[in-house]
Protein backbone atom coordinates (compact mmCIF):
# COMPACT_ATOMS: atom_id res chain seq x y z
CA UNK A 1 0.00 0.00 0.00
CA UNK A 2 2.77 2.55 0.97
CA UNK A 3 4.37 1.88 -2.42
CA UNK A 4 1.13 2.20 -4.29
CA UNK A 5 1.08 5.78 -2.66
CA UNK A 6 4.64 6.15 -3.42
CA UNK A 7 4.41 5.43 -6.80
CA UNK A 8 1.66 8.29 -7.51
CA UNK A 9 2.06 10.68 -10.24
CA UNK A 10 1.51 14.21 -9.17
CA UNK A 11 -1.07 15.01 -11.89
CA UNK A 12 -4.49 14.84 -13.04
CA UNK A 13 -5.27 13.06 -9.76
CA UNK A 14 -8.75 13.54 -8.29
CA UNK A 15 -9.30 13.00 -5.02
CA UNK A 16 -13.25 12.48 -5.87
CA UNK A 17 -13.10 9.08 -7.02
CA UNK A 18 -10.19 8.04 -4.38
CA UNK A 19 -10.36 4.25 -3.24
CA UNK A 20 -10.53 3.74 0.45
CA UNK A 21 -7.07 3.04 1.98
CA UNK A 22 -6.88 -0.18 4.04
CA UNK A 23 -5.09 1.59 7.02
CA UNK A 24 -8.29 3.79 7.49
CA UNK A 25 -10.74 0.51 7.35
CA UNK A 26 -14.15 1.91 7.00
CA UNK A 27 -17.13 0.03 7.38
CA UNK A 28 -18.80 -1.95 4.55
CA UNK A 29 -22.12 0.56 4.83
CA UNK A 30 -19.46 3.66 4.57
CA UNK A 31 -17.79 2.93 2.25
CA UNK A 32 -21.11 2.01 -0.17
CA UNK A 33 -22.52 5.09 0.72
CA UNK A 34 -19.55 7.36 -0.09
CA UNK A 35 -19.04 5.48 -3.19
CA UNK A 36 -22.77 6.41 -4.25
CA UNK A 37 -22.05 9.80 -3.01
CA UNK A 38 -18.46 9.86 -6.03
CA UNK A 39 -20.55 8.17 -8.58
CA UNK A 40 -23.67 10.99 -8.24
CA UNK A 41 -20.72 13.35 -8.50
CA UNK A 42 -18.73 11.91 -11.04
CA UNK A 43 -21.96 11.34 -13.08
CA UNK A 44 -22.58 15.28 -12.97
CA UNK A 45 -19.39 15.62 -14.09
CA UNK A 46 -19.26 13.24 -17.24
CA UNK A 47 -22.58 14.86 -18.57
CA UNK A 48 -20.80 18.20 -18.80
CA UNK A 49 -18.55 16.44 -21.34
CA UNK A 50 -20.68 14.42 -22.92
CA UNK A 51 -20.92 14.87 -26.45
CA UNK A 52 -24.13 16.53 -26.97
CA UNK A 53 -25.47 13.96 -29.92
CA UNK A 54 -23.31 11.07 -28.33
CA UNK A 55 -25.50 8.53 -29.60
CA UNK A 56 -25.27 9.35 -32.86
CA UNK A 57 -21.94 10.17 -33.19
CA UNK A 58 -21.52 6.09 -31.96
CA UNK A 59 -24.04 5.10 -34.76
CA UNK A 60 -21.75 7.03 -37.34
CA UNK A 61 -18.51 5.76 -35.41
CA UNK A 62 -17.43 3.52 -38.37
CA UNK A 63 -13.49 2.69 -38.29
CA UNK A 64 -12.06 0.04 -41.07
CA UNK A 65 -10.06 -2.74 -40.08
CA UNK A 66 -6.31 -3.11 -39.43
CA UNK A 67 -4.04 -4.82 -37.53
CA UNK B 1 20.01 -16.34 -21.56
CA UNK B 2 17.67 -14.09 -20.33
CA UNK B 3 19.09 -10.54 -22.31
CA UNK B 4 18.01 -7.14 -21.46
CA UNK B 5 14.42 -6.79 -22.35
CA UNK B 6 14.59 -3.62 -24.65
CA UNK B 7 10.72 -3.13 -25.27
CA UNK B 8 7.89 -0.56 -26.94
CA UNK B 9 4.54 -0.27 -28.02
CA UNK B 10 2.71 1.10 -31.15
CA UNK B 11 -0.36 1.93 -31.41
CA UNK B 12 -3.31 2.51 -34.55
CA UNK B 13 -5.42 5.29 -33.10
CA UNK B 14 -9.70 5.21 -34.26
CA UNK B 15 -9.66 8.21 -36.50
CA UNK B 16 -12.89 10.19 -37.33
CA UNK B 17 -12.95 13.13 -39.95
CA UNK B 18 -16.13 15.05 -38.60
CA UNK B 19 -18.40 17.64 -40.85
CA UNK B 20 -17.92 16.11 -43.95
CA UNK B 21 -19.91 13.56 -45.83
CA UNK B 22 -17.92 11.22 -47.10
CA UNK B 23 -14.79 11.02 -44.80
CA UNK B 24 -11.81 9.14 -45.75
CA UNK B 25 -9.85 7.73 -43.27
CA UNK B 26 -6.40 7.53 -44.41
CA UNK B 27 -6.74 10.83 -46.06
CA UNK B 28 -7.77 11.85 -42.75
CA UNK B 29 -4.78 10.15 -41.40
CA UNK B 30 -2.23 11.74 -43.56
CA UNK B 31 -3.77 15.12 -42.63
CA UNK B 32 -3.48 14.54 -38.99
CA UNK B 33 0.18 13.76 -39.00
CA UNK B 34 1.15 16.29 -41.71
CA UNK B 35 -0.53 18.48 -39.34
CA UNK B 36 1.30 18.00 -36.62
CA UNK B 37 4.88 17.89 -38.92
CA UNK B 38 4.10 20.81 -40.51
CA UNK B 39 3.09 22.98 -36.81
CA UNK B 40 6.32 21.18 -35.23
CA UNK B 41 8.79 22.64 -38.10
CA UNK B 42 7.20 26.25 -38.35
CA UNK B 43 7.66 26.48 -34.45
CA UNK B 44 10.90 25.04 -33.46
CA UNK B 45 12.60 23.17 -36.32
CA UNK B 46 11.55 19.51 -34.81
CA UNK B 47 10.38 16.72 -36.23
CA UNK B 48 11.30 17.66 -40.03
CA UNK B 49 9.66 14.82 -42.80
CA UNK B 50 12.50 12.16 -42.44
CA UNK B 51 11.59 9.16 -44.88
CA UNK B 52 11.24 5.74 -43.09
CA UNK B 53 13.25 3.59 -45.06
CA UNK B 54 11.59 0.50 -45.58
CA UNK B 55 14.61 -1.31 -47.33
CA UNK B 56 14.78 -3.51 -43.91
CA UNK B 57 11.47 -4.80 -43.65
CA UNK B 58 10.43 -8.18 -44.01
CA UNK B 59 6.94 -8.31 -42.25
CA UNK B 60 6.42 -11.40 -43.91
CA UNK B 61 9.30 -13.34 -42.13
CA UNK B 62 7.96 -16.12 -39.83
CA UNK B 63 9.84 -16.84 -36.60
CA UNK B 64 8.77 -21.07 -37.22
CA UNK B 65 10.77 -20.89 -40.33
CA UNK B 66 8.90 -21.46 -43.91
CA UNK B 67 6.68 -18.34 -44.88
CA UNK B 68 3.15 -19.14 -46.17
CA UNK B 69 2.85 -16.63 -48.13
CA UNK B 70 -0.36 -17.86 -49.77
CA UNK B 71 -2.17 -17.79 -46.25
CA UNK B 72 -0.97 -13.95 -45.56
CA UNK B 73 -3.67 -10.86 -46.15
CA UNK B 74 -2.34 -8.67 -49.49
CA UNK B 75 0.09 -5.85 -48.28
CA UNK B 76 -1.82 -2.92 -47.83
CA UNK B 77 -0.57 0.40 -48.63
CA UNK B 78 1.95 1.61 -45.75
CA UNK B 79 3.85 3.91 -48.09
CA UNK B 80 1.88 6.82 -46.96
CA UNK B 81 2.82 9.87 -44.83
CA UNK B 82 5.67 8.36 -42.49
CA UNK B 83 7.59 10.45 -40.30
CA UNK B 84 10.25 9.66 -37.95
CA UNK B 85 10.25 12.19 -34.97
CA UNK B 86 13.32 13.71 -33.23
CA UNK B 87 11.84 11.34 -29.93
CA UNK B 88 13.10 8.33 -31.93
CA UNK B 89 9.45 7.23 -32.43
CA UNK B 90 7.84 6.86 -35.84
CA UNK B 91 4.55 8.23 -36.93
CA UNK B 92 2.87 6.98 -39.77
CA UNK B 93 -0.47 6.13 -41.47
CA UNK B 94 -1.02 2.12 -41.43
CA UNK B 95 -3.86 0.70 -42.93
CA UNK B 96 -6.26 3.35 -42.57
CA UNK B 97 -5.05 4.38 -38.63
CA UNK B 98 -2.63 6.69 -37.84
CA UNK B 99 -0.23 5.14 -35.55
CA UNK B 100 2.56 6.24 -33.67
CA UNK B 101 5.57 3.72 -32.06
CA UNK B 102 7.57 4.61 -29.45
CA UNK B 103 11.21 4.50 -29.54
CA UNK B 104 12.48 1.66 -28.15
CA UNK B 105 12.75 1.97 -24.44
CA UNK B 106 14.78 -0.04 -21.36
CA UNK B 107 11.95 -0.30 -18.93
CA UNK B 108 7.86 -0.68 -18.58
CA UNK B 109 8.23 2.73 -17.07
CA UNK B 110 9.88 4.64 -20.36
CA UNK B 111 7.36 2.87 -22.31
CA UNK B 112 4.74 4.54 -20.13
CA UNK B 113 6.53 7.64 -20.57
CA UNK B 114 6.74 7.36 -24.23
CA UNK B 115 3.15 5.68 -24.43
CA UNK B 116 1.58 9.01 -23.04
CA UNK B 117 4.07 11.20 -25.18
CA UNK B 118 2.01 9.40 -28.00
CA UNK B 119 -1.13 10.59 -26.90
CA UNK B 120 0.03 14.04 -26.23
CA UNK B 121 1.20 13.90 -29.99
CA UNK B 122 -1.84 13.01 -31.07
CA UNK B 123 -4.02 15.43 -29.32
CA UNK B 124 -1.41 18.23 -31.00
CA UNK B 125 -1.90 16.71 -33.97
CA UNK B 126 -6.26 17.26 -33.86
CA UNK B 127 -5.07 21.28 -32.62
CA UNK B 128 -3.25 21.50 -35.81
CA UNK B 129 -5.40 19.71 -37.86
CA UNK B 130 -8.33 22.20 -36.66
CA UNK B 131 -6.74 24.85 -37.55
CA UNK B 132 -6.00 23.56 -41.26
CA UNK B 133 -9.43 22.91 -41.87
CA UNK B 134 -12.43 24.75 -42.82
CA UNK B 135 -14.91 25.67 -39.90
CA UNK B 136 -16.94 22.72 -38.58
CA UNK B 137 -14.67 20.78 -39.80
CA UNK B 138 -12.67 18.63 -37.05
CA UNK B 139 -10.30 15.31 -36.53
CA UNK B 140 -10.96 12.79 -33.51
CA UNK B 141 -8.70 10.40 -32.41
CA UNK B 142 -10.02 7.58 -29.91
CA UNK B 143 -7.08 4.96 -28.22
CA UNK B 144 -9.11 1.77 -28.35
CA UNK B 145 -8.99 -0.78 -30.67
CA UNK B 146 -12.14 -1.37 -32.22
CA UNK B 147 -15.43 0.40 -33.69
CA UNK B 148 -18.32 -2.00 -32.06
CA UNK B 149 -19.32 -2.91 -35.39
CA UNK B 150 -16.61 -5.97 -35.74
CA UNK B 151 -13.43 -3.70 -36.99
CA UNK B 152 -10.28 -4.03 -35.36
CA UNK B 153 -6.89 -2.60 -35.05
CA UNK B 154 -4.20 -2.95 -32.80
CA UNK B 155 -1.95 -1.93 -29.81
CA UNK B 156 1.06 -4.16 -30.48
CA UNK B 157 4.20 -4.42 -28.13
CA UNK B 158 7.66 -5.72 -28.92
CA UNK B 159 10.13 -7.31 -26.90
CA UNK B 160 13.62 -8.04 -27.76
CA UNK B 161 14.20 -11.40 -27.13
CA UNK B 162 17.77 -13.90 -27.07
CA UNK B 163 17.36 -15.64 -30.81
CA UNK B 164 18.54 -18.84 -29.05
CA UNK B 165 15.70 -19.29 -26.88
CA UNK B 166 13.46 -21.86 -28.80
CA UNK B 167 10.36 -20.21 -30.04
CA UNK B 168 7.79 -23.52 -29.26
CA UNK B 169 9.34 -22.26 -25.46
CA UNK B 170 7.75 -18.80 -25.96
CA UNK B 171 4.65 -19.93 -27.49
CA UNK B 172 4.22 -22.49 -24.83
CA UNK B 173 4.63 -20.38 -21.92
CA UNK B 174 3.53 -16.64 -22.99
CA UNK B 175 0.50 -17.88 -24.47
CA UNK B 176 -0.62 -18.95 -21.26
CA UNK B 177 0.51 -15.22 -19.81
CA UNK B 178 -1.30 -13.75 -22.57
CA UNK B 179 -4.34 -15.48 -21.76
CA UNK B 180 -4.30 -14.70 -18.19
CA UNK B 181 -2.72 -11.16 -18.01
CA UNK B 182 -5.63 -9.69 -19.43
CA UNK B 183 -7.53 -9.53 -16.35
CA UNK B 184 -5.43 -6.29 -15.62
CA UNK B 185 -4.83 -5.95 -19.27
CA UNK B 186 -8.18 -5.34 -20.99
CA UNK B 187 -9.76 -1.64 -21.63
CA UNK B 188 -12.93 -3.20 -21.36
CA UNK B 189 -16.02 -3.62 -23.73
CA UNK B 190 -19.79 -3.21 -23.92
CA UNK B 191 -20.73 -6.13 -25.55
CA UNK B 192 -19.15 -8.66 -27.81
CA UNK B 193 -18.19 -8.29 -31.49
CA UNK B 194 -17.31 -12.24 -32.04
CA UNK B 195 -18.91 -13.94 -35.39
CA UNK B 196 -21.61 -16.34 -33.91
CA UNK B 197 -21.80 -14.61 -30.36
CA UNK B 198 -25.00 -12.37 -29.71
CA UNK B 199 -24.17 -9.82 -27.63
CA UNK B 200 -26.53 -9.79 -25.19
CA UNK B 201 -25.24 -12.76 -23.48
CA UNK B 202 -22.21 -10.52 -23.01
CA UNK B 203 -23.41 -7.20 -21.51
CA UNK B 204 -19.61 -6.11 -20.36
CA UNK B 205 -16.15 -7.95 -20.71
CA UNK B 206 -13.15 -7.29 -19.85
CA UNK B 207 -10.66 -6.35 -23.72
CA UNK B 208 -11.52 -4.49 -26.70
CA UNK B 209 -9.77 -7.22 -28.74
CA UNK B 210 -10.70 -11.25 -27.62
CA UNK B 211 -13.23 -11.13 -29.42
CA UNK B 212 -11.15 -10.94 -32.88
CA UNK B 213 -8.32 -13.73 -32.42
CA UNK B 214 -9.17 -17.16 -33.99
CA UNK B 215 -5.57 -18.75 -34.28
CA UNK B 216 -3.32 -20.05 -31.53
CA UNK B 217 -0.25 -19.30 -33.40
CA UNK B 218 0.31 -17.80 -36.74
CA UNK B 219 1.91 -15.06 -38.68
CA UNK B 220 -1.34 -12.94 -39.43
CA UNK B 221 -2.24 -9.35 -37.77
CA UNK B 222 -5.02 -8.29 -39.96
CA UNK B 223 -7.15 -11.93 -40.20
CA UNK B 224 -7.44 -14.98 -38.35
CA UNK B 225 -5.10 -13.23 -35.81
CA UNK B 226 -2.81 -15.73 -33.61
CA UNK B 227 -2.49 -15.35 -29.95
CA UNK B 228 1.31 -15.67 -30.87
CA UNK B 229 2.34 -13.92 -33.67
CA UNK B 230 5.20 -15.54 -35.25
CA UNK B 231 6.59 -12.23 -37.55
CA UNK B 232 10.43 -12.85 -37.30
CA UNK B 233 11.95 -9.17 -38.43
CA UNK B 234 14.24 -8.55 -35.32
CA UNK B 235 14.77 -4.83 -36.48
CA UNK B 236 18.54 -5.90 -35.11
CA UNK B 237 21.36 -8.20 -35.25
CA UNK B 238 19.41 -11.16 -36.47
CA UNK B 239 21.76 -13.43 -35.48
CA UNK B 240 21.26 -12.82 -32.00
CA UNK B 241 18.29 -11.50 -31.62
CA UNK B 242 14.54 -12.25 -32.14
CA UNK B 243 11.51 -9.58 -31.79
CA UNK B 244 8.35 -10.77 -29.89
CA UNK B 245 6.17 -8.74 -31.81
CA UNK B 246 2.58 -8.98 -29.16
CA UNK B 247 -0.54 -8.03 -31.08
CA UNK B 248 -2.62 -9.80 -28.94
CA UNK B 249 -3.26 -6.68 -26.37
CA UNK B 250 -5.52 -4.10 -25.99
CA UNK B 251 -4.37 0.22 -26.10
CA UNK B 252 -4.39 0.72 -22.76
CA UNK B 253 -5.74 4.47 -21.33
CA UNK B 254 -4.42 3.47 -17.81
CA UNK B 255 -0.87 4.38 -17.02
CA UNK B 256 -1.34 1.42 -14.36
CA UNK B 257 -2.16 -0.94 -16.79
CA UNK B 258 0.27 -0.45 -19.69
CA UNK B 259 3.01 -0.25 -17.02
CA UNK B 260 2.02 -3.75 -16.00
CA UNK B 261 1.18 -5.04 -19.36
CA UNK B 262 4.92 -4.35 -20.53
CA UNK B 263 6.65 -4.78 -17.02
CA UNK B 264 5.52 -8.11 -16.23
CA UNK B 265 5.82 -9.50 -19.65
CA UNK B 266 9.52 -8.52 -19.42
CA UNK B 267 10.24 -10.57 -16.88
CA UNK B 268 7.98 -13.45 -17.97
CA UNK B 269 10.04 -13.71 -21.13
CA UNK B 270 13.32 -13.29 -19.06
CA UNK B 271 11.89 -15.93 -17.22
CA UNK B 272 11.31 -18.21 -20.81
CA UNK B 273 14.78 -17.57 -22.07
CA UNK B 274 16.29 -19.06 -18.67
CA UNK B 275 14.27 -21.89 -18.66
CA UNK B 276 13.45 -20.56 -15.01
CA UNK B 277 9.63 -21.48 -15.35
CA UNK B 278 8.65 -25.37 -15.10
CA UNK B 279 6.16 -27.34 -17.35
CA UNK B 280 3.44 -24.58 -17.61
CA UNK B 281 0.11 -24.88 -19.14
CA UNK B 282 -1.11 -26.26 -22.23
CA UNK B 283 -4.72 -25.15 -23.25
CA UNK B 284 -6.99 -27.88 -24.84
CA UNK B 285 -7.96 -24.45 -26.99
CA UNK B 286 -5.89 -21.42 -25.92
CA UNK B 287 -8.41 -19.29 -28.45
CA UNK B 288 -11.63 -20.41 -26.47
CA UNK B 289 -9.89 -19.57 -23.47
CA UNK B 290 -8.64 -15.85 -24.04
CA UNK B 291 -12.60 -15.83 -24.41
CA UNK B 292 -13.30 -17.09 -21.36
CA UNK B 293 -11.09 -15.31 -19.90
CA UNK B 294 -12.22 -11.76 -21.23
CA UNK B 295 -16.08 -12.91 -20.98
CA UNK B 296 -16.21 -13.46 -17.44
CA UNK B 297 -16.18 -10.47 -15.25
CA UNK B 298 -15.86 -12.74 -11.66
CA UNK B 299 -12.45 -13.66 -12.69
CA UNK B 300 -13.25 -17.57 -11.29
CA UNK B 301 -14.20 -19.78 -14.81
CA UNK B 302 -11.96 -22.53 -14.63
CA UNK B 303 -9.79 -22.80 -17.85
CA UNK B 304 -9.46 -26.26 -19.01
CA UNK B 305 -5.62 -27.49 -19.35
CA UNK B 306 -4.68 -30.59 -21.78
CA UNK B 307 -4.15 -32.59 -18.84
CA UNK B 308 -7.70 -32.50 -17.97
CA UNK B 309 -7.31 -30.10 -15.07
CA UNK B 310 -8.82 -26.94 -14.25
CA UNK B 311 -7.25 -23.31 -13.65
CA UNK B 312 -7.82 -19.70 -13.20
CA UNK B 313 -6.26 -16.59 -15.04
CA UNK B 314 -5.75 -15.83 -11.57
CA UNK B 315 -4.26 -18.43 -10.24
CA UNK B 316 -1.92 -18.70 -13.38
CA UNK B 317 -0.88 -15.22 -12.82
CA UNK B 318 -0.02 -15.52 -9.03
CA UNK B 319 2.08 -18.86 -10.00
CA UNK B 320 3.56 -16.17 -12.51
CA UNK B 321 4.18 -13.39 -9.80
CA UNK B 322 5.98 -16.05 -7.11
CA UNK B 323 8.27 -17.68 -10.06
CA UNK B 324 8.78 -14.01 -10.77
CA UNK B 325 9.42 -12.81 -7.25
CA UNK B 326 12.28 -15.74 -7.08
CA UNK B 327 13.47 -15.02 -9.90
CA UNK B 328 14.55 -11.51 -9.65
CA UNK B 329 15.87 -12.26 -6.23
CA UNK B 330 17.70 -14.98 -7.54
CA UNK B 331 19.02 -13.49 -10.68
CA UNK B 332 18.81 -9.88 -9.77
CA UNK B 333 17.21 -7.21 -12.30
CA UNK B 334 19.53 -6.07 -14.80
CA UNK B 335 17.61 -8.18 -17.84
CA UNK B 336 14.23 -6.37 -16.39
CA UNK B 337 14.29 -2.89 -16.41
CA UNK B 338 16.65 -2.78 -13.41
CA UNK B 339 14.87 -1.06 -10.18
CA UNK B 340 12.06 -0.59 -12.08
CA UNK B 341 11.21 -4.14 -12.29
CA UNK B 342 10.87 -3.93 -8.62
CA UNK B 343 8.04 -1.10 -9.05
CA UNK B 344 6.56 -3.73 -11.23
CA UNK B 345 6.37 -6.30 -9.04
CA UNK B 346 5.37 -4.68 -6.41
CA UNK B 347 2.08 -3.67 -8.79
CA UNK B 348 1.68 -6.68 -9.84
CA UNK B 349 1.11 -8.28 -6.44
CA UNK B 350 -1.28 -5.12 -5.46
CA UNK B 351 -3.41 -5.41 -8.59
CA UNK B 352 -3.90 -9.40 -8.08
CA UNK B 353 -4.59 -9.37 -4.67
CA UNK B 354 -7.40 -7.00 -5.30
CA UNK B 355 -8.48 -8.89 -8.69
CA UNK B 356 -8.87 -11.75 -5.85
CA UNK B 357 -10.82 -9.58 -2.90
CA UNK B 358 -12.68 -6.89 -4.72
CA UNK B 359 -11.60 -5.91 -8.63
CA UNK B 360 -13.51 -2.27 -8.16
CA UNK B 361 -10.52 -1.56 -5.79
CA UNK B 362 -8.90 -1.10 -8.66
CA UNK B 363 -11.59 1.66 -10.12
CA UNK B 364 -8.45 4.50 -10.45
CA UNK B 365 -6.01 1.92 -11.68
CA UNK B 366 -7.07 -0.72 -14.03
CA UNK B 367 -9.08 0.55 -17.37
CA UNK B 368 -12.03 -2.19 -17.50
CA UNK B 369 -12.80 -1.77 -13.82
CA UNK B 370 -12.67 1.80 -14.36
CA UNK B 371 -14.95 1.88 -17.33
CA UNK B 372 -17.39 -1.40 -15.81
CA UNK B 373 -17.88 1.04 -12.85
CA UNK B 374 -18.78 4.19 -13.96
CA UNK B 375 -21.20 2.49 -16.75
CA UNK B 376 -22.92 0.48 -14.19
CA UNK B 377 -23.40 3.69 -12.45
CA UNK B 378 -24.57 5.16 -15.22
CA UNK B 379 -27.15 2.39 -16.29
CA UNK B 380 -27.97 2.83 -12.30
CA UNK B 381 -28.64 6.79 -12.08
CA UNK B 382 -31.05 6.37 -15.55
CA UNK B 383 -32.07 2.64 -15.09
CA UNK B 384 -31.04 1.03 -18.31
CA UNK B 385 -29.87 -1.84 -19.16
CA UNK B 386 -26.17 -2.40 -20.81
CA UNK B 387 -27.72 -2.50 -24.16
CA UNK B 388 -28.71 1.38 -23.93
CA UNK B 389 -27.00 3.34 -26.68
CA UNK B 390 -25.92 6.04 -24.04
CA UNK B 391 -23.87 3.38 -22.04
CA UNK B 392 -21.69 2.27 -25.62
CA UNK B 393 -21.65 6.40 -26.46
CA UNK B 394 -20.03 6.93 -22.93
CA UNK B 395 -18.00 3.72 -23.40
CA UNK B 396 -16.44 4.95 -26.56
CA UNK B 397 -15.75 8.93 -25.27
CA UNK B 398 -13.87 6.83 -22.53
CA UNK B 399 -11.28 6.98 -24.95
CA UNK B 400 -11.56 10.21 -27.09
CA UNK B 401 -8.02 11.73 -26.65
CA UNK B 402 -9.44 15.48 -27.52
CA UNK B 403 -8.82 16.53 -23.37
CA UNK B 404 -12.06 18.91 -23.38
CA UNK B 405 -14.05 15.65 -24.24
CA UNK B 406 -12.44 12.89 -22.04
CA UNK B 407 -14.09 11.10 -19.92
CA UNK B 408 -11.17 9.21 -18.90
CA UNK B 409 -9.59 12.47 -17.54
CA UNK B 410 -12.82 12.84 -15.48
CA UNK B 411 -12.21 9.21 -13.78
CA UNK B 412 -9.40 10.35 -11.40
CA UNK B 413 -6.76 8.16 -12.21
CA UNK B 414 -3.59 7.07 -11.30
CA UNK B 415 -0.98 8.45 -13.17
CA UNK B 416 2.88 7.04 -12.93
CA UNK B 417 4.44 9.54 -15.13
CA UNK B 418 3.57 13.48 -15.31
CA UNK B 419 2.53 15.76 -18.12
CA UNK B 420 5.52 17.78 -18.16
CA UNK B 421 8.12 14.92 -17.96
CA UNK B 422 5.52 13.15 -21.18
CA UNK B 423 5.59 16.69 -23.19
CA UNK B 424 9.91 16.50 -23.09
CA UNK B 425 9.61 12.95 -23.77
CA UNK B 426 7.50 13.71 -26.77
CA UNK B 427 10.40 15.81 -28.61
CA UNK B 428 13.60 14.26 -26.99
CA UNK B 429 14.22 10.42 -27.14
CA UNK B 430 15.37 7.74 -24.25
CA UNK B 431 18.67 8.34 -23.24
CA UNK B 432 19.43 4.34 -22.62
CA UNK B 433 18.68 2.88 -25.71
CA UNK B 434 19.60 3.85 -29.59
CA UNK B 435 16.84 5.70 -29.93
CA UNK B 436 19.03 8.42 -28.61
CA UNK B 437 21.63 8.42 -31.30
CA UNK B 438 18.57 8.53 -34.00
CA UNK B 439 16.41 11.07 -32.16
CA UNK B 440 19.29 13.54 -31.24
CA UNK B 441 20.82 12.86 -34.91
CA UNK B 442 17.10 14.25 -36.73
CA UNK B 443 17.13 16.96 -33.77
CA UNK B 444 20.88 17.91 -34.88
CA UNK B 445 21.06 17.37 -38.05
CA UNK B 446 17.76 17.26 -39.37
CA UNK B 447 18.59 18.77 -42.85
CA UNK B 448 21.28 15.63 -43.34
CA UNK B 449 19.31 12.91 -42.19
CA UNK B 450 17.26 11.74 -45.91
CA UNK B 451 15.84 8.89 -44.31
CA UNK B 452 15.54 6.12 -41.03
CA UNK B 453 14.69 3.16 -39.55
CA UNK B 454 14.60 1.17 -36.54
CA UNK B 455 17.75 -0.22 -37.38
CA UNK B 456 19.60 2.60 -39.44
CA UNK B 457 20.08 6.23 -40.64
CA UNK B 458 20.15 7.04 -44.11
CA UNK B 459 22.58 10.90 -44.25
CA UNK B 460 23.35 12.81 -46.85
CA UNK B 461 26.34 15.29 -46.42
CA UNK B 462 27.04 16.65 -49.69
CA UNK B 463 24.09 16.51 -51.72
CA UNK B 464 26.04 13.25 -53.80
CA UNK B 465 26.06 10.35 -51.69
CA UNK B 466 24.35 9.04 -49.41
CA UNK B 467 25.73 6.82 -45.98
CA UNK B 468 23.82 4.20 -43.89
CA UNK B 469 24.71 4.09 -40.80
CA UNK B 470 23.43 0.93 -39.32
CA UNK B 471 22.27 0.61 -35.79
CA UNK B 472 22.05 -3.31 -34.69
CA UNK B 473 22.23 -3.26 -31.37
CA UNK B 474 19.25 -2.01 -29.60
CA UNK B 475 21.43 -0.85 -26.47
CA UNK B 476 24.18 0.89 -28.74
CA UNK B 477 24.24 4.77 -29.63
CA UNK B 478 23.02 5.30 -25.68
CA UNK B 479 23.76 8.77 -24.37
CA UNK B 480 26.57 7.09 -22.50
CA UNK B 481 27.97 5.47 -25.65
CA UNK B 482 27.53 8.16 -27.93
CA UNK B 483 26.66 11.78 -26.21
CA UNK B 484 29.84 13.04 -26.36
CA UNK B 485 30.90 12.09 -29.77
CA UNK B 486 27.55 13.74 -30.70
CA UNK B 487 28.45 16.86 -28.60
CA UNK B 488 31.84 16.99 -30.13
CA UNK B 489 30.42 16.88 -33.80
CA UNK B 490 29.40 20.42 -34.97
CA UNK B 491 28.26 19.00 -38.72
CA UNK B 492 26.42 15.32 -39.76
CA UNK B 493 30.09 14.92 -41.40
CA UNK B 494 32.17 15.63 -38.60
CA UNK B 495 30.04 12.55 -37.25
CA UNK B 496 30.70 10.78 -40.40
CA UNK B 497 34.17 10.94 -40.16
CA UNK B 498 34.57 10.30 -36.96
CA UNK B 499 32.47 7.18 -37.04
CA UNK B 500 34.46 6.44 -39.83
CA UNK B 501 37.78 6.47 -37.80
CA UNK B 502 36.26 4.58 -34.97
CA UNK B 503 34.93 1.60 -36.92
CA UNK B 504 31.36 1.93 -36.46
CA UNK B 505 28.35 3.11 -34.21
Amino acid sequence: MAEQEKQQGNTERDDVTDVPSDESAPTGAETASRLKCEMDDLLDEIDTVLETNAEEFVKSYIQKGGQ
Amino acid sequence: MAIPKVCGIETEYGITHRGIPEPNPIEASSLLIRAYLVAGTEASGLAPDVAWDFSDESPYADARGATPQAALAPPTETHLVNAVLTNGARYYVDHAHPEISTPECADALSVVLYDRAAELIAIESMVAAKRLLPEGQELIVHKNNSDGKGNSYGCHENYLLDRNTPFEDVVHHATAHFISRQIYTGSGKVGSEMFGQDARDVPFQLTQRADFFEEPVGLETTLKRPIINTRDEPHADARKYRRLHVIVGDANMSQVATFLKVGVTNIVLAMIEDHFLGTGWDFVDPVRALQAVSTDLSLQRPLELSDGSHITALDIQWQLFASAQRYVGERGTADVGGDVAFQVLDRWESVLARLETDPMQLADQIDWVAKYRLLDGYATRHDVGWEDSRLAALALQFHDLRPERSIFNKLGMETLVDDGAAWQAANHPPEDTRAYFRGECLRRWPDNVVSANWDSLVFDVDGITLRRVPMNEPLRGTRAHVGTLLDECETADDLLARLDSAGNS
